[in-house]
């Protein structure tokens, strides 16, 4: 009882720096036995770092071959070691998930022996929580580079979404840290499985009860600040990723310092670019759900994402030309480009203006960030103002930080 | 005028078919009891009535589709008296305005709807996600909880789905009923008198004798996967604010 406590404590410590805690995008029912997966994902509780717990995420083991020296579990690294049974990570998968404590299982693993033999020990625990405890809950499952095609289509059997870890951005940052290690060992994996469900797709317009395959699709994570890539470099790595291989994630992971011994990489004690990582997400969204193309955003003369401001901000302040935008006139496209202004918000917009012309009071109760947006978009009451705005005052306004307390012009009655 | 009610759906409904029939498009739903009845104002209580409030749910039906027609429902569990009037003002003019006014997010009165419709749906999401089941030692799992909203009858099918093979109960210690799945059914249940009296004279139920081990593997895994670094309690407590923290294992 005791040693699995310990076993958990180390297991999940490796395995914290994979970010990715997704459990959305699955479809898979509850066909007799226990569990199904929500198409939105559940995030059952949040540690205090504010990161969503969704998985149990851990590793089979820490003990590894490799020698990367940004990863807690490399092999010259003086850590404790430990490796969990098949049955253990059965028993915990299956338990915490009756008692809805976690949505599934994220499974990883430091690279023992060889790939092979690692991903059949991985295949082994997801192939029995799916046909021994009929479990049908999520499975996050890592694909290991180097592991042959029979053995990682076997498991894209029975995982909802497998992953392989870019690591560093650039096959340059890559061998400055990890010369074991290459980008062409996570490319050929990721696009055999993406071949493999994309040809599953086109069969499942013949047979009726088509097999799930990794229904979840693929995803992939870099380490951020642990070497010297630019934003724009970054994004053009995910860019490509997200269009080569059909990727439903690309995790940006602010990294964490795990050791002074290597003098390229940042030193224990140096905060992790908590910042910049929420920055790369932004404008990872502005370019999957806002319409907007790499180059507005990040492009030579501009290639690094400002740190004070969100993207979308920081691209208006730039491109006062398109600005103001008329609320009650623009298409949905201009308006979902305002700063201030979500998906939500843009659409009731659209939504709501073919009943009369929309004003200040209700644009706010929409639940736009007004003190932001208001200075890029022009209402029913708007005052009219000659000229364009100045970026730089509009800029000044938005970054001085809010006044506190200012409830001067509440009116008291007593 | 004051519509009083008793707190059923049914009755929230014949709350509307009385002001068309009565016409008074100016009443006000509430529950007999509630406060905010006004003394000086005129009341009526509504009588509910099975077929009077079908007539209005199918008319709601016809003009909205049977999907959209259960956002009214959801609403009307908020148990909020704003977006009761709301939502029955809402009712009233998609019959008379047609079902467009839904999209009026300009209007005191949708915004109003909808707001309340996203926050009854994040507290069902979050009660999908914050239930703990205990395992008692005669296999029954079962949860204590306490929603802002009365949103178990939105989440029996979610949880009777996914943990279709064993017998569990959801109880929600704020309004004093709970659903049970014997894994054929999920059905309501309330306490008897009795059985108040023996809850609060102190019942303890046996656990599984794993379940405390399981317990505290959780807690465990809940400190191990936390990055240090990254520290962020702001974050933490916007996503698991504390008044949930009560029937969560890891924050004990």
């Amino acid at each position: 009882m005791e040693r699995i406590e310990e076993k958990l404590k180390i297991l999940a410590d490796a395995a914290k720096y994979d970010v990715s805690c997704s459990s959305s995008g699955s479809k898979r029912k509850n066909t007799g036995g226990i569990g199904d997966a929500s198409a939105s994902g559940i995030c059952h509780t949040y540690t205090e770092d504010g990161r969503c717990v969704s998985l149990l995420k851990i590793l089979l083991t820490n003990h590894c071959i490799y020698d990367c020296a940004f990863c807690v579990s490399r092999r010259s690294n003086d850590v404790k070691r430990a490796a969990f049974t098949v049955e253990e990570v059965v028993d915990l998968t299956m338990n915490f998930y009756r008692r809805n404590y976690i949505e599934g299982l994220f499974l990883s693993s430091g690279i023992f022996k060889n790939a092979d033999y690692t991903m059949e020990r991985l295949l082994r625990i997801v192939k029995k929580l799916r046909t021994e405890e009929r479990y049908n809950g999520y499975i996050h499952l890592k694909t290991i580079p180097g592991a042959s095609e029979e053995l990682i289509r076997e498991a894209g059997m029975y995982a909802d979404r497998m992953s392989i870890n870019l690591e560093l951005p650039t096959e340059a940052g890559l061998k400055m840290v990890a010369p074991e290690k290459d980008h062409d060992s996570v490319r050929k994996p990721l696009a055999f499985v993406e071949s493999q469900i994309r040809e599953l797709r086109s069969e499942s317009k013949l047979i009726k009860h088509k097999p799930l395959f990794v229904p979840a699709g693929q995803s992939t994570q870099m380490v951020i600040g642990a070497t010297p890539e630019t934003d724009l470099e970054i994004m053009n790595v995910a860019k490509t990723f997200y269009r080569d291989y059909n990727l439903k994630r690309v995790y940006y992971s602010a990294y964490v310092p795990v050791t002074n011994l290597n003098p390229l990489l940042p030193q224990i004690g140096s905060a992790p670019p908590l910042v910049r990582e929420n920055r790369l997400y932004q404008t990872d969204w502005l370019l999957r759900f806002y319409g907007f193309e790499l180059e507005e955003i990040l492009n030579p003369g501009h290639s690094q994402l400002d740190l004070d401001m969100d993207p979308k901000l920081s691209w208006a302040l730039r491109n006062p030309q398109y600005f103001p935008v008329d609320v009650n006139t623009a298409d949905y496209p201009a308006i979902l480009r305002i700063p201030g202004i979500g998906r939500q918000s843009a659409m009731k917009i659209v939504q709501a203006r073919k009943f009369g012309r929309l004003h200040e009071y209700q644009l706010r109760k929409m639940g736009i960030a007004w003190n932001r947006a208001h200075h890029f978009l022009v209402c029913a009451d708007s005052p009219i103002i000659l000229g364009t705005p100045s970026m730089i005052s509009v800029k000044a306004a938005i970054l001085q930080k809010p006044v506190l307390s200012k409830k001067a012009n509440q009116l008291s009655l007593f | 005028m004051s519509y009083l009610f008793d707190g059923t759906y049914a009755g929230f409904l014949c709350c509307v078919f009385d002001s068309f029939a009565r016409k008074e498009p100016e009443a006000i739903p509430l529950l007999s009891g509630d406060q905010s009845a006004d003394l000086f104002k005129a009341q009526r209580t509504v009588i509910t009535d099975v077929e009077s409030a079908k007539r209005v749910q199918k008319g709601l039906e016809k003009h909205l589709g049977a999907v959209a027609v259960r956002d009214f429902y959801r609403v009307f569990l908020s148990e909020d008296r704003k977006a009761w009037l709301a939502a029955f003002r809402v009712i009233s003019r998609v019959f008379t305005a047609g079902p467009d006014i839904l999209q009026n997010f300009g209007d005191d009165d949708v915004i109003c709807f909808s707001l309340t419709l996203k926050k009854v749906h994040r507290e069902r999401h979050r009660m999908k996600a914050f239930i703990r089941f205990q395992k008692s030692s005669d296999g029954l799992f079962f949860s204590i909880v306490e929603p802002d909203f009365d949103v178990l009858p939105l989440i029996a099918d979610f949880f009777r789905e996914r943990y279709a093979d064993q017998p569990w109960l959801i109880w929600d210690n704020k309004r004093k009923y709970g659903l049970l799945y014997d894994q054929i059914t999920v059905s309501p249940v309330q306490l008897s008198p009795e059985e108040k009296m023996a809850l609060t004279t102190g019942v303890t139920l046996t656990l599984d004798e794993r379940d405390e081990h399981f317990q505290h593997l959780w807690k465990q895994y809940f400190q191990s996967t936390n990055i240090e670094a990254r520290r962020n309690m702001k974050l933490h407590l916007r996503h698991v604010p504390k008044r949930y923290w009560k029937y969560l294992p890891e924050k004990q």
